[in-house]
């Protein structure tokens, strides 16, 4: 340790300066909240063998061990990574991508969540970028991981299609939507299309499902909620299908990475460029 | 679709979420498959969620009926 220590590079890799000298805390990589018994084991022992025994979850589903020392530092990453524990990032890059549960665990959820922030994560984990980027994805309108606090979130939805032929004008899914965009005539329900949220409740609680339900993804672009807060907006119908979410997700970046001052949070970018000229040029992508 | 004959109601008025469900599926669990019951629940939450919860175990919705009073009463098959 001859020569100055680079904080710069050690807090691009993970480790965090503590308010006590020579002290870091480590960020760990988790990937839509999820870590496994064996993961846990080894963050457990590593902070028992190099910290203070104690870790911190964050606020993003994060993971930091606190207490790391400065000539630990190559052997508590080694000791990570033989468990299967990646570091985390921090800086002007793409951060930790956040998940609920979806629809493999939660009785409410319209998509797969998990699988999807992995994916998310393998394409732009790390990636740099004039500031922070955050991505998040929340299995339905219930929003329990807040989608629109991220640059760009993800929620999923169903495009819902009514099958008169199973339909017993049970009145059910009337009551189901929250947002009345359901009601029963004489022989049909009628749906106000204008209404609907692809919150997918009808689908649901329909008792013969007469209700169908596609799934896709509606996607908020340039939330932030640090300094400054602001919730992302949508700009587009729900998007049914995940090449069509990666190419406007590329797009967005690529925006991003062109229109940023240095040092300036994407929704500052968008704002400073005009929402016309971000949904013109999302646009282009989304039609491929 | 008037072709059921209520064996057993349960009103559900009186309690909260999550304990509206419970009150209903103690209720659905005393009935014999093929019976009927007729949950009386209110308005908001408890219509918006309990058939669906119903629907999740399995039971068969027969029909959803407006009290006129405030209240719904769930037909439900216990199947
Ligand atoms: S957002 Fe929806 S799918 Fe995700 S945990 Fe909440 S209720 Fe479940
Ligand atoms: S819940 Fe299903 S069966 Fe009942 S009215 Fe709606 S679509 Fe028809
Ligand atoms: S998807 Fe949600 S908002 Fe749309 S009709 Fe069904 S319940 Fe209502």
């Amino acid at each position: 340790m001859a020569d100055a220590v680079d904080y710069k590079a050690l807090k691009n890799g993970g480790f965090m300066r503590q308010k006590q000298k020579d002290n870091f805390s480590l960020r760990l990589k988790v990937v839509g909240g999820n870590l496994t018994a064996e993961q846990l084991i080894t963050i457990a022992n590593v902070s028992k063998k190099y910290g203070d025994g104690h870790v911190h979850l964050t606020s993003r589903q994060g993971v930091e061990i606190p207490f790391m020392k400065l000539g630990d530092i190559d052997s508590v990453k080694s000791e990570l990574l033989e468990g299967g524990v990646p570091t985390g990032v921090c800086g002007p890059r793409v951060r930790t991508v956040t998940a609920c549960q979806g629809d493999q665990i939660c009785p409410s959820g319209c998509i797969e969540t998990y699988p999807l922030a992995v994916e998310i994560s393998e394409r732009y984990f790390g990636r740099e970028l004039p500031h922070k980027f955050k991505f998040g994805v929340t299995g339905c309108q219930n929003n329990c991981l807040k989608a629109e606090e991220n640059d760009i979130g993800v929620k999923g939805g169903y495009q819902i299609r009514w099958d008169k032929t199973l339909c017993t004008l049970c009145g059910v899914c009337v009551k189901a939507c929250r947002t009345n965009a359901l009601s029963v005539s004489e022989d049909r329900v009628v749906l106000d299309e204008g209404e609907c949220n692809n919150c997918g409740r009808c689908v649901k609680s329909c008792p013969t499902d007469a209700w169908k339900g596609e799934p896709g993804y509606i996607i908020s672009f340039g939330g932030t909620f640090g300094n400054m807060i602001a919730k992302g907006n949508e700009i587009f119908p729900i998007i049914k299908d995940k090449g069509t979410f990666f190419r406007v997700a590329d797009g967005a970046l690529e925006f991003f990475a062109k229109h940023a001052k240095p040092g300036e949070r994407f929704r500052v970018s968008i704002d400073r460029a005009g929402w016309d000229v971000f949904k013109e040029e999302m646009e282009k992508v989304y039609h491929g | 679709m008037a072709d059921y004959a209520v064996d057993q109601t349960v009103d559900i008025t009186d309690v909260v979420c999550p304990v509206t469900f419970v009150k209903a599926k103690v209720a659905l669990e005393e009935l014999d498959a093929g019976q009927i019951l007729s949950i009386r629940m209110n308005d908001g939450e408890p219509v918006q969620n309990v058939p669906r919860s119903v629907k999740e175990e399995g039971h068969k919705i027969l029909k959803l009926l407006d009290n006129g009073d405030g209240t719904w009463s769930l037909i439900v098959r216990k199947e």
